[in-house]
């Protein structure tokens, strides 16, 4: 009883300080203060308080799981999910009391104190671990010397300073004001406040893990729906605003939020919708498998049919705003299916993608442009062009796959990221200006003209998109399963080997570049003729990141995970202006964390799944 | 891999484009050297003023390619994110920096203030570098090569995105010293004293870690760990101490070089500021032979000397305007040639198939 008691108490601990080290980190970071300009419900929840307390929520409920699960005990789970939610606070109220004026001195003293307190516990571990007092003493002396050089450094620099903001920019009235509940003036009042609804958060998140699994289920379900939806507030009154009167929209929304009412409204219906789906879900599913085979199969189609409707409707469903969206999605989708087959298939991992998407762009615009720069003015359009483009896209594709067809795994990922670069920063030199327009980049290029209508609404552009995808998707799924897929994963799986079975590797590489690189082509030319400008700026080492990023979340080799990974990661921050400033931020914590949770990705293909099941850890191109 | 390959093996038409390739670069190096040399439009003075800017920005690429190389010795694997660990440095030293000119301490005391703002930032630095390792790269270990490869990538943009929230995103630019504004004269040649701290502290920082590595206990287990973990664990060494300690070294070097760049870049540092210098400096790594601590050291060197020449003796030379502003391209040509055709680097013998 003993042991368990330790290992829960401290396995509490480490998950609330955690959480604790997470809230301080958005906060520090702006997320906190940027996402309470967006409320989820009217006058009710920002997003910025939503996060403050969905995070001891979360964990509070995780580690309620393992007490009760482990421990058997409910009570202490409880207790538990208690403890976290005050846990998380303590970073957040340190740095309060920090920052405040009447409690500085804890600043100082903290910083003056830090050495020493660092030098003896290490010190005091080595001896009690048989180290010589001699040792022990020196690595006293040592460590308050290091850290005490970085204390001093930091005491100087507030003192000078003479605020925590002039250097952490975040830490500002702004994000005060949301973590104190707007007691700003009462510091004490708003720590309790702060203290209050943690502590809720966590006990409502241990509760919910000990309520029986029907109704828990359906909480969870109403809880997230009514989140998100008024998360995505704007987003939603887009869509609904094309399809509902005024009248009505005025009742659900206030501006772009959420009126409480209706939050309400929609939780009760999300969380009945919910608890139907616990309770009978499993008897539906059991039942559309017990069919025939004929039924399930008429079923599908007609999901498929509903799905396809809906994707060609999908521009007079939602607006022209969330058109432009969807734009700007099927763009990526576009790369991250043409990269899919470097990468996923082949094991390429090839980060100098933005060079087919900058040339397929400037091929479109320098050739159709009607401005100076134009070449042709008007006589080549934007359809005898796309193949130009794909073409561009493949030979350039093809150039830059032959230097380094010999080169593997990580070299080949930083000579493709050099060409990037080097794309890069000649679109923008003095050198190419007469030909692209340097830095002021190539204007005037005209939208594409459809059998006499100019496309040039996002809604008509939606349409280019969607063909473009879908045939991409097509020759993505038949490659997949064709004689070259096949080439192309045995050499993401070993090189050698494959060499050995005869695969001409060298050709497959080479055509796995080329082929990928004619999608980039094409989105390119698509972004081009959207925009109506190029310009240098758009064509970095992001374009190529964003691209990869989506690939490893929505899962490495799977065409489905690769559009859901679009909609996520380019979408949301479309959708969420707010988030546009840290997407960056957000991909980056997404790569290490896939890579160390799932490297499958959301939506695993099949064939890597198969390989994580039958205990292999799945392979991305292995070196050795 | 060379032309002579063609008589034992059947004929390779990727040797044969890369051969060709070859011929193009030095054609093209040579005409255009040829060109600017016989126009005679730079004195002699000014390409040693040259050759002088890039010695020392060549020194800071050495720095950081130092990390690379320690990193890529004991792991077997790239950290991407190392020119991020740089950035944390140089701009958490900045508001020391600012601090310090305040005071007056900066230009009272240049070489002790100065002294505590490298320790200042190799440490912060080197904080980042350990906990880099201990978050994203330990869980990692063993795992396919290129899953540490997109981690770092990932690290790479968290951590610029990380100090660009928490500091904002502006530049900040260091506080000139006083005592490095001079400039020292030897007939036409006129050499900056900035450059001169610059080349000198690098190839102090240089010296210690060499000797950190070659003279003390913990750079023997270095090198043995380096050789190989499971006996170097069997000789009782602790390789997560020891891994982490790797990082820790590099990290400083990175974070000391922020500062000494701080002092000879005037334009500032901003939270992207890290990750050119990064592909540069592993450039400088490969170029040496990665894993090999004198090769990083001269690559480094070499690569600052070659961008700094580079553009006016060649890009001139063929004639393409405004050639400066291809520094980088010069740069990341460069990286892309020593992978194609010496991805072994300078130095680098003892790097075998296995390894490269």
């Amino acid at each position: 009883m003993d042991l368990i008691w330790t290992q829960t108490s401290r396995r509490v601990l480490v998950y609330g300080l955690l959480a604790g080290a997470f809230i301080l980190f958005i906060g520090a970071v702006g997320m906190i203060a940027a996402f309470h300009e967006r409320e989820v419900v009217d006058r009710f929840i920002s997003l910025g308080q939503l996060m403050l307390m969905l995070a001891p929520f979360v964990t509070a409920y995780y580690v309620a799981g393992q007490v009760a699960e482990r421990d058997q005990d409910r009570p202490l789970a409880l207790v538990s999910g208690v403890l976290i939610g005050l846990l998380t606070t303590v970073p957040t109220v340190i740095l309060l009391l920090f920052n405040s004026d009447q409690y500085r001195f804890l600043l100082d003293l903290t910083l003056r104190l830090t050495p020493f307190v660092a030098a003896t516990i290490t010190a005091w571990r080595m001896h009690r671990a048989g180290a010589e007092a001699q040792t022990a003493l020196g690595a006293w002396l040592a460590i308050v010397l290091l850290v005490g050089i970085v204390t001093f450094s930091f005491a100087l620099i507030f003192e000078i300073k003479g605020n925590l903001r002039s250097v952490l920019v975040n830490i500002n009235r702004e994000w005060v004001a949301v973590v104190t509940f707007d007691n700003r003036g009462d510091l004490m009042r708003g720590l309790g406040a702060l203290a209050l609804v943690s502590t809720v958060s966590g006990f409502a998140g241990s509760i919910l893990y000990l309520l029986p699994a029907v109704p828990r289920r359906a909480l969870i379900y109403g809880l997230g729906v009514t989140a998100l939806i008024g998360a995505f507030g704007e987003t939603a009154r887009l869509i609904l605003q094309e399809n509902v009167d005024r009248d009505t929209l005025r009742e659900i929304f206030r501006r772009d939020t959420l009126r409480q009412n209706a939050a309400l409204a929609l939780f009760i219906i999300s969380t009945a919708a919910g608890f139907l789906w616990a309770r009978y879900g499993g008897q539906a599913r059991a039942r559309f498998g017990s069919l025939e085979s004929a039924q399930r199969r008429a079923i599908n189609i007609i999901g498929l049919v509903l799905f396809v409707v809906i994707m060609l409707m999908l521009p007079w469903l939602i607006g022209r705003t969330l058109s432009d969206v969807a734009v700007t999605i099927g763009i990526f989708v576009l790369m991250g299916l043409g990269l899919n087959i470097a990468i996923g298939l082949a094991g390429l991992l090839d980060l100098g993608y933005l060079t087919n998407y900058a040339v397929g762009a400037y091929i479109l615009a320098v050739l159709t442009s009607i401005g100076p720069l134009g070449l042709f003015k008007g006589t080549f359009t934007f359809w005898m062009v796309i193949p130009l483009a794909l073409l561009a896209a493949m030979f350039a594709g093809f150039v830059f796959a032959v230097p380094v067809l010999r080169m593997r795994g990580d070299y080949l990922a930083i000579a493709t990221l050099g060409f990037g670069e080097i794309i890069g920063k000649l679109a923008i030199s003095d050198w190419l200006k007469p030909l692209i327009g340097g830095a002021q980049g190539v204007q005037a290029i005209p939208k594409p003209i459809f059998f006499g209508t100019e496309l040039k609404n996002p809604e008509q552009l939606y349409y280019i998109v969607l063909v473009a995808s879908l045939v991409t998707l097509f020759v993505s799924i038949r490659l997949n399963n064709s004689r070259t897929g096949r080439q192309w994963m045995a050499i993401r799986e070993d090189e050698d080997v494959a060499t050995a079975m005869g695969i001409d590797t060298a050709r497959a590489k080479l055509l796995a570049f080329t082929l990928s690189a004619a999608t980039g082509g094409v989105a390119g030319a698509i972004f081009a003729a959207k925009v109506g400008t190029v310009f240098p700026n758009s064509f970095t080492v992001f374009i190529s990141i964003n691209v990869l990023s989506l690939i490893i979340v929505g899962g490495i080799a799977s065409n489905p995970g690769i559009v859901v990974g679009a909609i996520v990661l380019i979408g949301m921050p479309e959708l969420l202006r707010e988030f546009s400033e840290f997407r960056f931020l957000l991909y980056g914590a997404l790569l290490i964390l896939m890579m160390i949770k799932r490297p499958q990705g959301l939506i695993p293909s099949k064939i890597v799944t198969h390989e994580t099941r039958s205990g292999v850890k799945p392979k991305l191109a292995t070196a050795e | 891999m060379s032309i002579f390959k063609w008589k034992t093996d059947e004929f390779s038409w990727v040797d044969f484009t890369i051969d060709v390739l070859r011929v193009l670069i030095v054609l093209g190096v040579v005409v255009g050297a040829w060109n600017t040399l016989s126009s005679g439009r730079i004195s002699f003075a000014q390409w040693v003023n040259l050759f002088a800017a890039g010695l020392s920005q060549g020194s800071i690429y050495a720095l950081i390619a130092l990390g690379y190389t320690l990193v890529y010795g004991i792991l077997l694997m790239i950290n991407f994110a190392h020119g991020e660990v740089f950035m944390a440095g140089a701009f958490s030293t900045v508001f020391l920096a600012e601090a310090l000119n305040r005071t007056g301490f900066l230009n009272e005391q240049p070489l002790l203030a100065i002294l505590l703002m490298i320790l200042f930032a190799g440490l912060v630095s080197m904080t980042v570098a350990i906990l880099l390792e201990r978050v994203a790269y330990r869980p990692l270990r063993g795992s396919p090569r290129l899953v540490p490869l997109i981690t770092a990538i990932g690290a790479s943009f968290f951590l610029q995105y990380t100090f660009r929230g928490l500091y904002g995103s502006g530049f900040k630019a260091y506080p000139q010293v006083k005592i490095l504004q001079g400039v020292i004269s030897i007939g036409d040649i006129n050499i900056p004293i900035v450059q001169i701290f610059v080349f000198c502290s690098a190839l102090i920082l240089m010296l210690g870690l060499y000797w950190l590595v070659e003279r003390t206990r913990i750079g023997k287990a270095m090198r043995a760990v380096s050789e190989n973990k499971e006996v170097a664990r069997l000789m009782g060494i602790d390789i997560d101490w020891v891994i982490m300690f790797t990082f820790g070294v590099g990290g400083f070097l990175a974070g000391s070089a922020g500062v000494i760049n701080g002092m000879f870049r005037p334009q500032g540092v901003n939270f992207f500021m890290g990750f050119i210098p990064g592909i540069k400096a592993f450039t400088a790594a490969v170029l040496g032979g990665i894993g090999n601590i004198p090769g990083a050291m001269l690559g480094g060197l070499f690569l600052g000397v070659i961008e700094a020449i580079g553009p006016n003796l060649v890009l001139a030379g063929l004639g393409i305007p405004g050639a400066n502003q291809l520094k980088d391209v010069i740069a990341f040509t460069m990286l892309v040639l020593v992978l194609i055709f010496r991805p072994q680097g300078i130095l680098g013998e003892r790097l075998s198939e296995q390894k490269a």
